[in-house]
Order: C-alpha cells, then sequence, then structure tokens
C-alpha cells in the first residue's frame, strides 16, 4: 500500500496500548513518515509525559502548539506538537459556552469537581472534543493522538458512549454525540494498536481490540509489533568447533559467552516467532512490525530508522478498502 | 570508617523480614503484580504470614496464585514454606460498598447510597477509586492484624501519586464548598437547595443536564453524617503509609519511556515526602562474555565469512542491548539513590505459575532465607 495514501486514510490517528509497549515511539515514527512525506502533522498529548519531547529533544509540550521536530529535506514537512489537558479543555469549553464569567469561580468552588465526580468520562469527552474541533477546523493533514495506556485507552474512547448514558440534555451531550460521530467514522479516525511480542501484552491487546470494536465501535488500523529483534541467523552453532574450524583462538571463558548468548538470543526470536503468529491467529488485522533498537539514546535518527520500518511495513501491507 | 554500602539485594531482603507494608508502585507494564507477588512469597519462605494484594493481574499469574474472581477476602496459597501465602484480587465496588454499609447510620441510609447513581459513578469505573480502595483494604489487613506483611500492588496511575492521595481525594470532594453550600439547606428546611447553590449550579446543570446535578444532590444529602468517619478513616491510611513499618518499592524496567515515567514517579514521592526503600528494574537484558561491545563487532567483521561471525555479531548485540539499558536506567538509579537498585534479568517466559515466581524470587532474593 502507498505509504502517502495510508497516512491520509483518516485524518485522525489514535495510537493505543498498554504502557510500556513504546506508545510514544510508534506516534513519534508514524508522525515523522507523514511529515517526510510531505503531509502537515500534529500531534497531540493528553498526560502530560514529557517523553515525546524529550525523544525529539525538544521543549516540553504546552497547550499551545509548538514544532517538535522542523522539516529536515526539501518537500518534507514539519512535526507539530501539544498537549491537551481536561482541565484546560474544561476552561475552555465553559468559556466557550457563555460561562466565561462564573468559570474560574465554578472552577475554584469545586462545583466542577463534584459535576466531573458525577458525570464518568466528561474530561475524556473534553479533551476528545478538543481533538475533535481540531480535526474538524483541518489544523494538519495528520493529526496523532498519543492516547493514554490501555485499559485507560478504552475507558477514554468509551467515555461518549458512557456518558450518553448518563446526560440526556445539553451542550455535553451534543459534544458526545459528535466525539462518538468521529470515533465511529473510518474516514476520519482510526486506532492503530501498539503491543510487544510477549505473551501478556499480546493477550492484552487482543482484549483491547475487541472492546474497542464491540463497545466503541471504532475502525481498527493495522497493530504494531514493536520491540522485535533483528532476527539473526547462523546461532546454532557450536563456538568450540567453529574456532577450531576457523583457526580462531577463543579466550577463557568466550566459548561459553557465545553460546550462552546465541541460546538466549535463539530462543528470544523463537518465543517473539510464536507470539506474533498467535496475534494473527487472535486478531485478523494486518500487523506492522518495528525493530528493537539497540541504540544507547533515543533521538531523531533512531524515530528516522523506526519511521524507515513503518514505511517498508506500509508497503508490504494489501490495499485496504 | 563507614561501612560498604550494603548489597541492594540484601537490602531487599531485609524489607521483607522486617517491614509491616510494602507498597509496589510505577509505571504500568513493568509487571508490578508479579515483583508484588515475588516478594509476598519470599516473605512466606522466611516464615512470615504475607499477604499480596493484586489489582488486575494477567490472567494466568491469577490463574496461578489461585484468584478465580475479584474477592473481598484473602484465599490461603498452599507451599512448602515455613509461613503463610495469602493473596486477594481487589474487587474496588464491594470493598467501597462495605465502607459505605460500615459507616452508614442505618440500612436506610446505607441503601439510599449505594442505589445513588453519582455513587455507582464514583464507586464503579471513576479513576482514582480504585486507588483509594486498594489503600483501603491494606488499611483494613493491617487493622485486622492477621499479616506480618501485607504487600500491595497499585494500579496503574495517570497520575504518580493517585494511590497515595486516593484516599484524601473523596475527603476533598466531602469537603468542598459546594458541598456545604448543598448541605445547608437540609439542615435548616426541607427545601431542595439553597439560593447560593442554586447561582452555581444552575449553569452546570445548563451544560451537563439537571438531572446530573439532581443526582448529586440527592447524593450529598445522604451522605449527611458519615463523612466524618470518612475523613478520620482517610486519616489512618495516611498515617500507615507514612509509617516507618511501611516501605515504598518502585519498579521498573529499562525502557527508555517507561524509564522517564518511573522518574517522574520518584520524583513525586520525593515531593511528597515518601522515601523509596528500593528500586526493582525488571527484565533487564543478561550480559554475556567481559568484553566490549565494540570489540566483540570488531571480531564479527574478521571472521564474517566464518560461523564465528553471527555468534560474536550476536554477542555484540546483546552486550549493546545492556549498555543500553544501563544508561537508561542510570539517572532513575541516582535519583532513588541511597535506595538500592535490583537488576532482575529478562526471563525466558512470563511468569505465570508458582514456579516461575520461585525462580523470579531467587533473582530478587539470591541465598536461603536466614
Amino acid at each position: 500500500m502507498d505509504p502517502r495514501g495510508f497516512c491520509r486514510q483518516s485524518r485522525l490517528v489514535i495510537v493505543a496500548g498498554k504502557g510500556g509497549v513504546g506508545k510514544t515511539t510508534v506516534t513519534a515514527a508514524l508522525a515523522r513518515l507523514a511529515a517526510r512525506l510531505g503531509l502537515s502533522v500534529l500531534i497531540v498529548e493528553v498526560e502530560g509525559k514529557s517523553g515525546l519531547a524529550a525523544a525529539f529533544g525538544a521543549d516540553d509540550l504546552t497547550y499551545d502548539e509548538s514544532v517538535l521536530c522542523p522539516a529536515t529535506a526539501e518537500g518534507w514537512a514539519e512535526v507539530r506538537a501539544r498537549t491537551i489537558t481536561p482541565d484546560v479543555a474544561l476552561l475552555e469549553y465553559l468559556e466557550e459556552h457563555g460561562l466565561k464569567r462564573i468559570s474560574r469561580r465554578l472552577m475554584r468552588s469545586g462545583a466542577v469537581d463534584v459535576v466531573a465526580t458525577a458525570t464518568p468520562g466528561i474530561k475524556d469527552i473534553l479533551v476528545l472534543g478538543k481533538v475533535k474541533q481540531l480535526e474538524r477546523a483541518g489544523v494538519a493533514d495528520l493529526i496523532v493522538l498519543d492516547a493514554p495506556a490501555s485499559g485507560h485507552a478504552v475507558r477514554f474512547l468509551m467515555s461518549p458512549r458512557a456518558l450518553l448514558d448518563t446526560v440526556d440534555v445539553g451542550p455535553i451531550e451534543a459534544q458526545a454525540t459528535e466525539v462518538l460521530d468521529l470515533v465511529t467514522d473510518p474516514a476520519r479516525c482510526q486506532v492503530m494498536l501498539v503491543t510487544l511480542p510477549e505473551e501478556t501484552p499480546v493477550n492484552e491487546v487482543v482484549e483491547t481490540a475487541y472492546a474497542l470494536e464491540d463497545q466503541v465501535g471504532t475502525n481498527l488500523g493495522p497493530v504494531v509489533v514493536n520491540g522485535l529483534y533483528p532476527v539473526r541467523e547462523g546461532l546454532d552453532v557450536d563456538p568450540e568447533q567453529a574456532a577450531a574450524a576457523a583457526d580462531f583462538g577463543l579466550r577463557p571463558g568466550e566459548a561459553t559467552a557465545l553460546a550462552a548468548a546465541a541460546a538466549f538470543r535463539s530462543r528470544r526470536q523463537e518465543l517473539q516467532r510464536e507470539q506474533v503468529a498467535r496475534l494473527a491467529d487472535a486478531l485478523a488485522l494486518p500487523q506492522l512490525h518495528l525493530p528493537a533498537l539497540f541504540d544507547v539514546t533515543m533521538g531523531l535518527p533512531q524515530i528516522d530508522h523506526l519511521a524507515d520500518a513503518l514505511c517498508a511495513g506500509v508497503e508490504a501491507l494489501e490495499d485496504m478498502t | 570508617m563507614a561501612g560498604a554500602p550494603e548489597p541492594p539485594e540484601k537490602v531487599l531482603t531485609g524489607l521483607v523480614a522486617e517491614r509491616g507494608v510494602v507498597v509496589c508502585c510505577g509505571p504500568g507494564g513493568v509487571g508490578k503484580t508479579t515483583v508484588a507477588a515475588a516478594i509476598a512469597l519470599e516473605g512466606a519462605r522466611r516464615g512470615r504470614r504475607s499477604v499480596v494484594v493484586t489489582i488486575d493481574p494477567a490472567r494466568r499469574l491469577a490463574d496461578a496464585l489461585g484468584l478465580e474472581s475479584l474477592s473481598d477476602t484473602p484465599s490461603v496459597i498452599a507451599g512448602p514454606w515455613p509461613g503463610e501465602l495469602w493473596a486477594l484480587m481487589l474487587d474496588t465496588k464491594s470493598t467501597f460498598d462495605s465502607l459505605v454499609t460500615k459507616y452508614a447510620s442505618d440500612d436506610r441510609q446505607a441503601e439510599a447510597i449505594l442505589g445513588n447513581r453519582f455513587y455507582r459513578n464514583i464507586s464503579g469505573a471513576l479513576s482514582g477509586t480504585q486507588e483509594y480502595m486498594a489503600m483501603e483494604k491494606l488499611y483494613e489487613l493491617h487493622d485486622e492484624g492477621r499479616f506480618d506483611l501485607i504487600v500491595v500492588d497499585t494500579p496503574p496511575s495517570r497520575n504518580a501519586l493517585d494511590f497515595v492521595d486516593a484516599s484524601r481525594r473523596l475527603t476533598r470532594l466531602l469537603d468542598n464548598k459546594i458541598f456545604r453550600l448543598l448541605m445547608l439547606p437540609t439542615r435548616a428546611s426541607m427545601k431542595a437547595v439553597n439560593v447560593a447553590g442554586q447561582t452555581l449550579l444552575r449553569p452546570v446543570a445548563r451544560v451537563v443536564g439537571a438531572e446530573v446535578v439532581t443526582d448529586a444532590v440527592t447524593f450529598f444529602q445522604a451522605f449527611e453524617g458519615m463523612e466524618e468517619g470518612f475523613r478520620q478513616r482517610a486519616h489512618r491510611v495516611d498515617a500507615l503509609l507514612s509509617a516507618p513499618s511501611t516501605a515504598f518499592v518502585v519498579v521498573a524496567t529499562p525502557r527508555p519511556d517507561v524509564v522517564a515515567e518511573a522518574d517522574f514517579f520518584a520524583t513525586k514521592l520525593g515531593d511528597a515526602g515518601i522515601a523509596v526503600a528500593a528500586l526493582v528494574v525488571n527484565r533487564m537484558h543478561p550480559r554475556y562474555g567481559a568484553e566490549w561491545a565494540e570489540v566483540d563487532r570488531e571480531r564479527a567483521r574478521t571472521l564474517v565469512d566464518t560461523p564465528l561471525g553471527p555468534l560474536y555479531d550476536n554477542l555484540a548485540d546483546l552486550h549493546q542491548l545492556a549498555d543500553g539499558e544501563e544508561a537508561h536506567v542510570a539517572d532513575l538509579i541516582a535519583r532513588v539513590a541511597p535506595a538500592p537498585a535490583i537488576r532482575v534479568p529478562m526471563l525466558a517466559t512470563d511468569v505465570h505459575d508458582l514456579s516461575g515466581l520461585a525462580d523470579l524470587g531467587t533473582r530478587m532474593f539470591p541465598g536461603p532465607p536466614s
């Protein structure tokens, strides 16, 4: 499939997955891929974490948009980013709905706390409502939303339905309806799930995928399997015999180290194959594979390396209709 | 001369042998539940009566611990250890329900609260409630006095301090001004809501609908008289968390994004005046051989046409990985110092039975119980 077409399938891509699977890294790689294809990209971060900015070597994100990564070549675009936190989104929402005069008083008095408690998902709706506003305004060709860690992710995307069960009048209902329209429209939004080739993360991504499809009705894009060891062949060799054949003198203890390292790698590669196959059996979604990075630091070269891998994976995908 | 610092594993063993409460916290997906269970198991191996309170464990681990469903009471796990090992999979809602029942003045008050939609929202999926109930369960088990060692696994939090702050959250809600405003009329007369309250609530009702507001008002009215009990209990939970017999263990893995989150976590704990007793860095890549990664890579290049080439390349790959991980965790380790860092190697498979847990235990607590 054409990578540019892939990045333009929907204006909003929500990257979701359990904590520790590299969701933020995938967000960065996808955004950079789109930017290198000349598309304007905005990353939205909702948890106030600093990992994303750090990966690009940029300052911490704020509610105001900033450039995370400039266009580094002719014809490429820049990657912009911002945060949307519930509190600021709420304040903005109140002000836009004619409550400017009393919005701060409402916050201070704790009335908002009470209402937020009374209405599950209202904070998530406000965040998603703001994202929807950006999507409608066409602020970028592609908006990549780094979703809260799953568990939270399902709840986050469930929020419009949950809210519509509780609230049946008022602007918040309208907001929830519009957000639900957004997250269930494949032409506007898709969810890209991220996992690792390990047992528990695979189980969890399968559960999340079913929950999102059945309970929310979102359109799921390919699953990203992150952190795959590049496969090394030729590890099933006895180091001492190989050394003798090559007429190479091993240092004391080296044969053991080489054999143990080879056994470790082979076992991990085997486990990884099993988990990838298991994921394919359990979820009828195409997979995109990203390599484990052996580098010490995370920076633009590493993000570009992952964007390359993502690009190759997308090219290998069959056209989706 | 001051003695050399104790080896990290010895400090962790000391916690298991001496402390009454161990709270395992850190980002999601790092193996917190497994680490918490391994700590409780080690307690049992050392002759203590230990219990682990888990939150949403992976299914196979739950099965291994004999946890079929959410529960309010711990179940015992039989095994060849001198102490006792118990486990409990937290049922947030029923823990909250029993707390309400405990502090309600009569059945009618309890029923009014338990049936209220606002209450069901708080006790159900509301973020922060799980943390609150985990701490509540911890306090309850501590209060019963039947365990020497209580290990709590904390939910993966959006906010690092959710679980420390959890018990204060409800009291803050009860303390807030609007609640007081709402309560005034019920004391004076039976009129629904007084004028001052209405001024604030009318615009809120315009945004979210009047029903939500009515639910909240009814809840606060039903809750009247119970807030003092809740508040006192919250203070006692706070006191337990800051008691010297309670230890906080931060769990992380050496992935850059996880380390960044754990670092934020440790900083927040420090800001709140909570000392980290130990850091467990889970799933570290093992190191093989004593050379530098570059040396091995160079050898692979020289030996590229022999079967030794891939073996050296692999050795260099793993070296590089281990070096990278060490670099990623360096700042975090410095942040929690003088608390020790216990490095736990990546195991061949996920832990999903007791022997896997015991295997993990031997990495965390080398040597026989003394």
